[in-house]
């Protein structure tokens, strides 16, 4: 699509478009090692490119850093925050893990919804958190994704959605596998009510996450280099004993076996999407649209 | 009976059991298969036509593991790919234009894990049907007869009724799976099937079923017979109801919500 040509990632730190001044390096100053350029890289200048190093890798966000990047400043209202996982399944050592990572991501559970704005147009947003348990799905995750998409639904709002999920969360059993069949239910409503959902892969975003809602958006993106696939890479090598073909399930790769619709740098995201939604009418369905 | 839940697993994948195809066979007459994805090629792991039950015209989508060696690998261990469910999803399409029931018989321990899978979008293929059968205008109904497998399984059971074998187990991840994530060690599988409450009556506890069929004299006419006349009777009812794709909606919306705990609660 030309008209969004200048969208396209370029690697250089200054050409990303949402760049602050340079940072003065301080000798003392905390790096972290790139692990595609294995360079060090201040972390305040990562923190000042949405943390894409200078070569392009994108290293993993939290879901409040990507809230704060992608939504209109103070525009982000939440819901559901105030839902738990219990242990339905009585799972050995389930309770203790949640009690753990709840410290460690510092949020709730690995999904966070609510409304916001992007370039002024209000929207339905989850993002979802890699440091609680991999951004697994249980039955918090599936209620949250489908109440949105419900409420979405009702107020006649678009969906934007960061995935990134190791799947479906063992330690629920089937109530984690049936949130798939609840999630996909709540998205066909919202999709046959005419409405908008764009979906963009983040690193990994793979199982039983990829075989629902990531891949029932109307337009589906990704990051550059994630890791999207169903079953896991490791198990593929073990079933098959074949070695994978270069560059298997990235985002790359999905691509052009023609399942995403596009690849974007981090930096580039914001504006993407308020140019699709605009291009939506703000995600609303039959009603005409102007530019 | 002295069964712990990793001898239902057992018994669930032993290859003497009755698979897709006796099923379908023994339950319906006049079977006439229908082949192919019409995109890329015919999966033999996913067997669908149309049959007549009882007078009735109806569509049937079973996944087959076939019984000796040699049956097995050409079923590809019952294991579909993505070219299996948008076969299914055809059928099942087909079906809604027609206005005929869908039954489905599930057997798997799970989707195809393979490159070609990966590289035609197993993961999309899952998602599709998830996403398009919970709003197919036609009853459909899910029995699991062995193996449930995960989103391999559940792409066949987006269904208003969904009902197990007695011996039959659904679960979210094989028991050596889990045991290989969460302790390193395939070996505990047995602890794993255990934690994973996998039998047919945690799912029936759970609300993710219906019905528990017996095995009592399973294989025998009898045992057909009876899953025959349940078909029938539930078809029936199923057939007339005007709210039947808000029914299936709210059956999977309610499940896991009360495994939810709201901050007020736990203060």
């Amino acid at each position: 699509m030309a008209l969004l040509n200048f969208l396209k990632p370029k690697n250089q730190l200054e050409e990303g478009g949402r760049t602050a001044a340079p940072v003065q390096q301080d000798a003392g100053e905390p790096e972290k090692k790139c692990p595609n350029c294995h360079k060090d890289i201040p972390i305040s200048r990562l923190a000042a490119n949405n943390l894409v190093c200078s070569c392009g890798y994108h290293f993993r966000m939290k879901a409040r850093q990507r809230l704060h990047m992608i939504a209109d400043k103070g525009t982000f209202c939440e819901l559901y925050a105030d839902m738990k996982s219990g242990n339905p399944l009585d799972f050995s050592g389930y309770s203790e893990k949640l009690e753990s990572v709840r410290k460690i991501s510092d949020e709730e559970e690995a999904v966070i919804c609510g409304i916001a704005k992007i370039g002024k147009q209000k929207c339905c947003i989850f993002v979802m958190e890699s440091t609680f348990m991999m951004g697994s799905m249980g039955s918090v995750v599936g209620e949250k994704i489908t109440l949105l998409f419900e409420y979405a639904t009702e107020h006649h709002l678009p969906v934007v959605g960061f995935t990134v999920s190791g799947g479906a969360r063992m330690q629920e059993g089937l109530l984690s596998l049936m949130q798939m069949a609840k999630t996909s239910a709540a998205v066909k409503r919202h999709s046959d009510a005419g409405l908008l959902y764009i979906a963009m892969l983040t690193d990994p975003t793979t199982g039983g996450v990829t075989a629902s809602f990531a891949m029932e958006a109307d337009i589906i993106l990704a990051e550059p280099s994630a890791t999207i696939g169903f079953a896991g890479a490791r198990v593929i090598e073990q079933t098959t004993k074949k070695a994978l073909p270069k560059g298997f399930q990235t985002s790359e790769f999905v691509m052009e076996h023609g399942f995403i619709d596009g690849i974007y740098h981090r930096n580039n995201q914001k504006k993407l999407l308020t140019i699709l939604l605009r291009m939506h009418n703000g995600g609303k369905g039959n009603e005409s649209s102007t530019l | 009976m002295n069964q712990v839940p990793y001898d239902r697993v057992k018994i669930a994948r032993d290859s003497s059991r009755p698979t897709g195809v006796d099923y379908i066979k023994n339950i319906f007459k006049g079977f006439i298969e229908l082949h192919g994805d019409r995109r890329f090629s015919d999966d033999p792991a996913i067997v669908g036509g149309l049959a007549v039950l009882n007078g009735i015209p109806a569509t049937v989508i079973a996944i087959e593991k076939g019984h000796t060696a040699k049956e097995r690998a050409a079923r590809n261990f019952g294991a579909p790919g993505p070219e299996g469910y948008r076969k299914a999803l055809r059928l099942m399409k087909q079906a809604e234009k027609f206005g005929r029931p869908i039954i489905c018989f599930v057997d798997t321990s799970g989707a195809n894990c393979g490159i070609g899978a990966e590289e035609r979008g197993q993961g999309q293929a899952i998602a599709e049907n998830l996403m398009e059968m919970t709003t197919l205008c036609v009853p459909i109904i899910s029995i699991l007869i062995g193996e449930g497998g995960s989103g391999g399984a559940l792409a066949l059971a987006v269904a208003d009724r969904v009902w197990m074998l007695q011996n039959a187990v659904y679960s979210v991840i094989s028991p050596e799976g889990c045991a290989s994530i969460l302790w390193k060690d395939s070996a505990k599988a047995e602890t794993a099937a255990a934690s994973l409450k996998l039998t047919a009556e945690d799912a029936k506890s759970f609300g993710v079923i219906e019905k528990i069929i017996s095995e009592n004299d399973i294989g025998t006419v009898d045992f057909y017979d009876r899953i025959r006349a349940l078909l029938l009777e539930e078809i029936a009812e199923l057939s007339v109801d005007p709210d039947l794709i808000n029914k299936r909606y709210d059956r999977f919306r309610r499940i896991g919500v009360d495994a939810i705990k709201h901050q007020a609660e736990v203060l």
